[in-house]
């Protein structure tokens, strides 16, 4: 377990804020007490600081999982999302897609989002942007790419990809043995 | 075959149903058998403008007929039932996409050839292997005489009889091999004309590396030179901040990255700007249509009899607008 670098902490960074902008502050800045990143394994973890003390006490092998999981650097040095960085991301989300009922269960089995699927849509979202994805009960279900901007989703046909599937919560059932 | 001519041609004259093969004015169409291309070209441009259709079939028919009677003239062959001509040389050659490649550098044995007059020899691709009795590949895969696949080597008289001589032989081929990579290496860079470090300036560096290193502390105390620069073959350790270290420190530094990433992005949404632009020339041309449709029949006349004096419109320069004239 180890700090990021200044590189790595700057592609993790951008892509945080492709989904949450500059709020990622409040992940940092935090009233309740002081939380860090921390790397292991690949892995980005999110934690408090007694958490880290804790966890620096076992050893490096031994260690599975702390706090909670933000993502993996790949082996070509970019960063993945994963499932369990949605609680985090989820309350500060710019840009949120609503689904319609009908196309929930569809997502959460890891399709992308078709238009016909789409309920809602965060105004002036731009093609390519992180978008969260929530059910029409604002419970949010995963999380994506928006493939079309805000403007473009409303003259397409009903088949078009709208949001690219990156991670949805059918993922703590479908992954269960690699998810940490 | 003369009489069997004047038959065909008698019943292509008297025949009216089947088309001829004559061309009117067959010198002045080009061919070019070779691209299988023939041009013709319009000479009369009054009836080419009144009746467009029929002119462009007749001239295009005039061109292809040529071109096919022409193509008969060549000598035919018959390979397999099937008729083929040999399309002749192409008279209109079309320049080439790509410039002409540049020549290659000569390598330094070329060089070197080409200076005493030294010329190739061909030898053959394949040899006589006497261990089987047949012709084989002189070299690669399954040659013939191939000096690796031998289960037994003799000794030389004078060798040590210990050493291994198998071993031998590969060293040698493996140095051969880096030898021949280090002249290649060598070839491209006197092309490229950049100097490059010397094999044994590359060595000797390698060895003072070492060597600085080469102490009982590991060159801690080595002296260094006035000036001297970092070897480039010695590694570089990676060093991460611990693990639990000074985390107010880290937070504030995460806090600073993010402000600078911040400006980085851009505040306005170009695509956006460029919208709203142009969207507001294409408004102002609009009005600016509209306004001067509106100026009425009579003011026009009037305008002009005034001659000299301008109409002024609100624009140009704002702060030098109505001041212009002190």
């Amino acid at each position: 377990m180890r700090p990021l670098t200044q590189e790595e902490t700057n592609t993790f960074f951008d892509k945080l804020s492709k989904y949450i902008g500059e709020n990622i502050k409040l992940l940092i800045d935090r009233q309740d007490g002081t939380y860090c990143f921390r790397l292991h394994k690949d892995r980005v973890y999110y934690m408090s600081e007694e958490q880290l003390k804790i966890g620096s006490s076992a050893a490096g092998e031994c260690l599975v999982s702390i706090g909670s999981c933000f993502g993996k650097f790949t082996k070509s040095g970019k960063f993945h999302l994963h499932i369990t960085a949605l609680d985090y991301l989820a309350p500060y989300a710019k840009h949120k897609v609503w689904l319609k009922s009908s196309a929930e269960q569809q997502f959460l089995y890891g399709h992308h989002i078709m238009k016909s699927g789409l309920g809602r849509i965060t105004e002036s979202t731009e093609q390519y942007q992180g978008v969260i994805v929530y059910n029409m009960n604002d419970l949010p279900l995963g999380f994506g790419v928006a493939a079309k901007s805000t403007l473009a989703c409303r003259n397409c046909d009903p088949m078009t990809i709208v949001v690219f599937h990156q991670a949805d919560t059918g993922q703590y059932i479908r992954e269960e043995d690699t998810l940490t | 075959m003369a009489s069997k001519q004047t038959v065909v041609d008698s019943i292509l004259t008297t025949s009216p149903s089947i088309p001829s093969t004559t061309v009117e004015n067959a010198a002045l169409i080009d061919i070019d058998e070779g691209l299988l291309m023939s041009s013709n070209v319009v000479h009369d441009l009054k009836e080419f403008r009144q009746n467009t259709e029929t002119v462009l079939k007749r001239i295009s028919r005039d061109a292809t007929q040529v071109l096919f009677n022409s193509l008969w003239q060549l000598p035919v062959e018959q390979v397999e039932g099937n008729y083929l001509i040999t399309l002749p040389e192409i008279k209109m050659w079309l320049p080439r996409e790509k410039p002409v490649p540049k020549k290659k550098p000569l390598t330094k044995w070329q060089e070197y050839a080409k200076g005493k007059g030294i010329l190739n020899k061909k030898k053959s691709r394949k040899v006589y292997d006497e261990a089987s009795g047949e012709y084989k590949p002189r070299w690669g895969y399954k040659r013939a005489n191939d000096d690796t696949k031998q289960w037994l080597i003799e000794v030389p008289a004078n060798a040590d009889p210990f050493e291994d001589q198998f071993a031998k032989r590969q060293t040698a081929k493996k140095e051969r091999v880096a030898k021949n990579e280090l002249h290649r290496l060598r070839n491209i860079a006197r092309a490229q004309k950049v100097k490059a470090p010397s094999f044994n300036s590359m060595l000797t560096l390698k060895a003072l590396a070492v060597a600085h290193k080469s102490t009982a502390s590991i060159g801690k105390f080595t002296e260094k030179l006035p000036k001297e620069k970092p070897s480039k073959f010695t590694g570089k350790k990676r060093k991460f901040e611990p693990s639990i270290g000074n985390l107010m420190k880290e937070k504030e530094k995460h806090l600073q990255m993010l402000e600078i990433n911040a400006k980085k992005i851009p505040t306005i949404d170009v695509t956006k700007a460029t919208n709203r632009a142009l969207r507001e020339e294409e408004r102002s041309k609009t009005q600016e249509r509209r306004q001067s449709k509106k100026t009425p029949k009579k003011l026009r006349g009037k305008k002009a009899a005034l001659g000299g004096e301008k109409v002024r419109k609100g624009g140009g320069n704002k702060k030098t607008r109505g001041k212009r004239r002190l």
